[in-house]
């Protein structure tokens, strides 16, 4: 192939037990449009903060033209000629778009000359079709405008590596034609483009090049011509794992104890987040929503428990209709969140107060909170669960991602629910953890309905009985575990792709 | 070779409690500077301070008058910070909660039974106190509106309604033409222990901050506020009433303040006068931000601060300086204590 701008050569980052980045090599090339495709915390972002300096890898060298360079700071790259868009901009909300894009640069030392930095930054804009007003605020934009302040800020620097992070995630249908557009007007001046996206018609779509990751590692180095299929690509990004053998028995479907009729809700900015969401959940059985994130899922779970409003539709939970707004909250649902850390758990104080989050009426009397109880059943629930602490008096920020994920369980299990909703329930753990945690669930199928949601297949063929594919808010299909057919296809499904089969 | 800040995954008790006493010494050092340049030796200054504040029974019993109404300003903002609020406005919630008892003691005091006043002024302190905060509390829970602008923008408005009552209508007409209230009625003294100033206030004021304790460790309420204050999105999926903790822990952080005020009125002045709000509401921001929203650190700290601004009279009586070294020690000393908080959460290495 051509030459090459920049490579980075077996990068590899830790964080505090995630292997974000693990040898990962990448190659550059002038005038492409290189696509970084794989599921959310396939460490994509982590790599790009390393090439834009914002990180620094732990192994590795990043090569630009024939030297080794260190980057120390995002300015350091920025320097070298690497800039990078983040999924959040970084734009002062008070300052107008020429201000923005003028800051933090040394030059000017100290007058700005604003027409003509306002001149360039037209200029720019009719030349890359990157319309904003360069004399607008900030506030007064919106998410797409300000995604051109970003990119014009970058391209007000001369960069020859263009990095952005999941750009489309905020922009509408037509927006993303005209910054594929922009982008294709980039590549062909002849600098790079790194676009990081989960999606794979805009991979096709767009992309010259395409590298996989997966779980922090590079799967595959592809281009465009080389892909046969949508399919091929989803499998290769979702990965098809052998399912870990977990003793389960076939369900014993009960009563419903979650159902759904024609449910409807909005995201966080107010758009469609899922439509017309039909499902019931029986005791005795495990339900699995699978999906890449972002498609609706986490916005479902909260409908579901009460969090935030339905658009439309009926939620009930066992029998009963469930409202927005119901303040109480029945012993009978259990919930294990995603976010464990921020919803989950209360990192500053300790286990006493974290265990009994969604139980503490139990051990109240009179207004008085009875702790001697509540740490009593606390140190039985950490010796049944196998939590590895100190004692319950330890800090929730203490534990590491599994034994927190324990006493999670241990506290929404440990109120025999009926009903229990799971989200990404073993996201992060290793695998003693991760089998804990499974086995604890399917013990919990015989008493309870569960709604495990998932973006792990693996998790979700082994221990769930059936499985729903949700994409862009809707259900794809709803399937038994024991139908093989249908489970090779759930990852095209999880990117969108139906089913050739008629069933 | 320089410097790196790594994030300690853990926070170490020891860089915590390092941190706390080297800022001191750095809040000294600094304030010895300050000393030096205003042409004083700063070790015979720092003498004379601590002799002015702790050198007799009568000058701790001094240090002890100031205390009280910083204890209690100092658990208002303690229990607002609690639930993520800040309340600045403790200044305002003080003058509010002296005019009510006042207000008892000037008018309705003739019609009660003697025993019957001081407990009413303390009601009366408590809720004018906690209903002016209300105003910023009802703001807050129910519009969302910033508790730190609402709260401070209301001293304004409650130290004005302070100086026009007591230069207006309700200034002694046998008072010699200086602003001011009547004297309260002796009924409505709170007593003083002999041969001091200091009153029965600060029996309240430790009293309050042991219930204060009480309640974060043993009830309902103060489990529900520890979850609030420390990850609300946890609280909102266990179905607290976020809201309405709002409003009355910002009710009850003013009646805080209200006492303070009418400690000040009923326990020092007897009366309404100018030196009622000497700014104890903002110094009480400091004190709880030292105390580390603590209610019995509060104690500790209102009296270490006390000493100061009585220390920092005695400099002005004695060297000639200007009183308000004490006010620059607090700060610098406030500034430090916050840094050190932060750098104790970093672990600083040298790196080649």
């Amino acid at each position: 192939m051509a030459q090459t701008v920049i490579s980075m050569k077996g990068i590899t980052k830790r964080f505090p037990g995630v292997l974000a980045n693990d040898h990962v090599d990448l190659e550059l090339h002038p005038g492409k449009i290189h696509a970084l495709l794989g599921e959310n915390g396939a460490g994509k972002t982590t790599l790009m903060n390393i090439l834009s300096g914002r990180y620094r890898p732990d192994e590795g060298e990043i090569i630009l033209g024939q030297n080794g360079v260190k980057f120390s700071s995002p300015r350091d790259a920025l320097h070298a000629g690497i800039g990078m868009v983040y999924q959040h901009f970084m734009l002062i909300p008070n300052q107008t778009v020429a201000e923005n894009i003028t800051l933090g640069m040394n030059t000017p030392r100290f007058l700005l000359p604003r027409t003509k930095i306002e001149e360039e930054v037209v200029r720019l804009s009719k030349t890359y079709g990157l319309a904003v007003d360069p004399g607008a605020h900030i506030d007064e934009l919106s998410l797409g405008q300000q995604q051109r302040v970003e990119i014009l800020k970058l391209l007000y620097r001369n960069v020859d590596v263009l990095i952005l992070d999941e750009p489309t995630a905020v922009l509408t249908p037509s927006e993303i034609e005209e910054l594929f557009a922009t982008l294709k007007n980039i590549a062909r001046e002849g600098r790079s483009v790194i676009f990081i996206t989960h999606k794979l018609e805009e991979v096709l779509e767009i992309a010259d090049e395409i590298t996989i990751l997966r779980k922090g590692r590079v799967v595959a180095h592809l281009s465009p011509g080389d892909v046969e299929s949508r399919r091929e690509l989803a499998r290769l990004m979702v990965g098809r794992e052998v399912v870990l053998k977990v003793e389960k028995e076939p369900a014993v479907p009960g009563e419903v104890v979650l159902e759904l009729r024609d449910c409807s809700g909005f995201d966080e900015r107010g758009h469609p987040a899922f439509q017309h969401m039909t499902f019931a959940v029986r005791k005795g059985e495990i339900f699995a929503i699978v999906g890449v994130a972002g498609n609706g899922q986490s916005e479902l779970v909260s409908a579901i428990m009460g969090l935030r409003p339905l658009s439309g539709g009926e939620l009930l939970i066992l029998g009963k209709r469930v409202h927005y707004g119901d303040r109480s909250l029945s012993d009978e649902v259990g919930y294990i969140p995603e976010d464990r850390l921020g919803t989950g758990s209360i990192p500053n104080l300790d286990l006493v107060d974290n265990l009994v989050l969604t139980s503490y009426p139990r051990f109240c009397r009179k207004g008085l909170f009875q702790r001697d109880l509540a740490a009593a059943e606390g140190g039985r629930l950490l010796s049944k669960f196998h939590v590895a602490a100190p004692g319950v008096q330890a800090l929730a920020r203490q534990l590491s991602g599994g034994n927190l994920q324990k006493i999670i369980l241990a506290r929404e299990l440990s109120k025999n629910p009926r009903l229990l909703i799971a989200e990404q329930p073993t996201h992060g753990l290793d695998i003693g953890a991760t089998e804990e945690v499974w086995t604890e669930i399917l013990r919990q199928r015989e008493t309870a309905g569960i709604l495990l949601v998932s973006g792990d297949l693996k998790e979700v063929l082994s221990l769930s009985d059936r499985i729903g594919v949700i994409f862009r808010g809707r259900l794809m299909d709803v399937f038994s575990v024991e139908d093989e057919d249908w489970i090779g296809e759930i990852g095209p499904m999880m990117a969108g792709v139906k089913p050739e089969r008629r069933r | 070779m320089r410097l790196v800040f790594e994030r300690r995954l853990h926070p170490s008790a020891l860089a915590a409690w390092g941190g706390m006493g080297l800022s001191l010494l750095l809040a000294l050092v600094m304030g010895g500077i300050v000393f030096w340049s205003a042409g004083a030796n700063p070790f015979e200054a720092y003498a004379v301070m601590a002799v002015g504040a702790f050198g007799s029974l009568y000058d701790i019993s001094e240090v002890l008058v100031k205390a009280i109404p910083l204890i209690f300003c100092g658990l208002a903002v303690g229990l607002a910070a609690k639930i993520l609020l800040w309340n600045v406005g403790a200044e305002g919630q003080l003058a509010v909660g002296g005019i009510g008892s006042a207000a008892i003691a000037l008018f309705l005091s003739p019609f009660l039974p003697p025993v019957l006043v001081l407990p009413c002024m303390v009601i009366a302190g408590f809720l004018g106190g906690g209903l002016w905060a209300a105003i910023t509390g009802l703001l807050k829970a129910k519009l969302g509106v910033n508790e730190i602008l609402t709260s401070l923008m209301l001293n304004y408005v409650a130290i004005y309604w302070l100086e026009h009552l007591y230069f207006g209508p309700w200034r002694d007409p046998m008072g010699m033409g200086f602003p001011g209230t009547a004297m309260f009625p002796e009924t409505a003294w709170l007593p003083r222990f002999p041969q001091t100033r200091v009153h029965l206030g600060l029996v309240f004021c430790i009293l309050a901050a042991l219930i204060i304790l009480w309640i974060f460790a043993r009830t309902r309420w103060g489990y529900e506020i520890r979850v609030i204050g420390e990850n609300p999105k946890a609280a909102r999926l266990a179905r607290m009433n976020i809201n309405g903790y709002i409003f009355w822990v910002i009710f009850v952080s003013g009646g805080l303040a209200g006492l303070a005020g009418m400690a000040e009125a009923s326990g020092i002045h007897y009366r309404l006068q100018q030196g009622l709000t000497v700014g104890y509401g903002y110094v009480g921001i400091i004190v709880a931000c030292l105390a580390k929203l603590h209610p019995v650190g509060t104690l500790f700290v209102a009296i270490f601060l006390a000493g100061l601004l009585v220390g920092g009279d005695q400099l002005q009586a004695v060297m000639h300086l200007p009183s308000s070294v004490g006010l620059v020690l607090e700060g610098t000393l406030l500034f430090f204590v916050l840094g050190s908080d932060m750098l104790s959460k970093y672990r600083v290495r040298l790196k080649k």
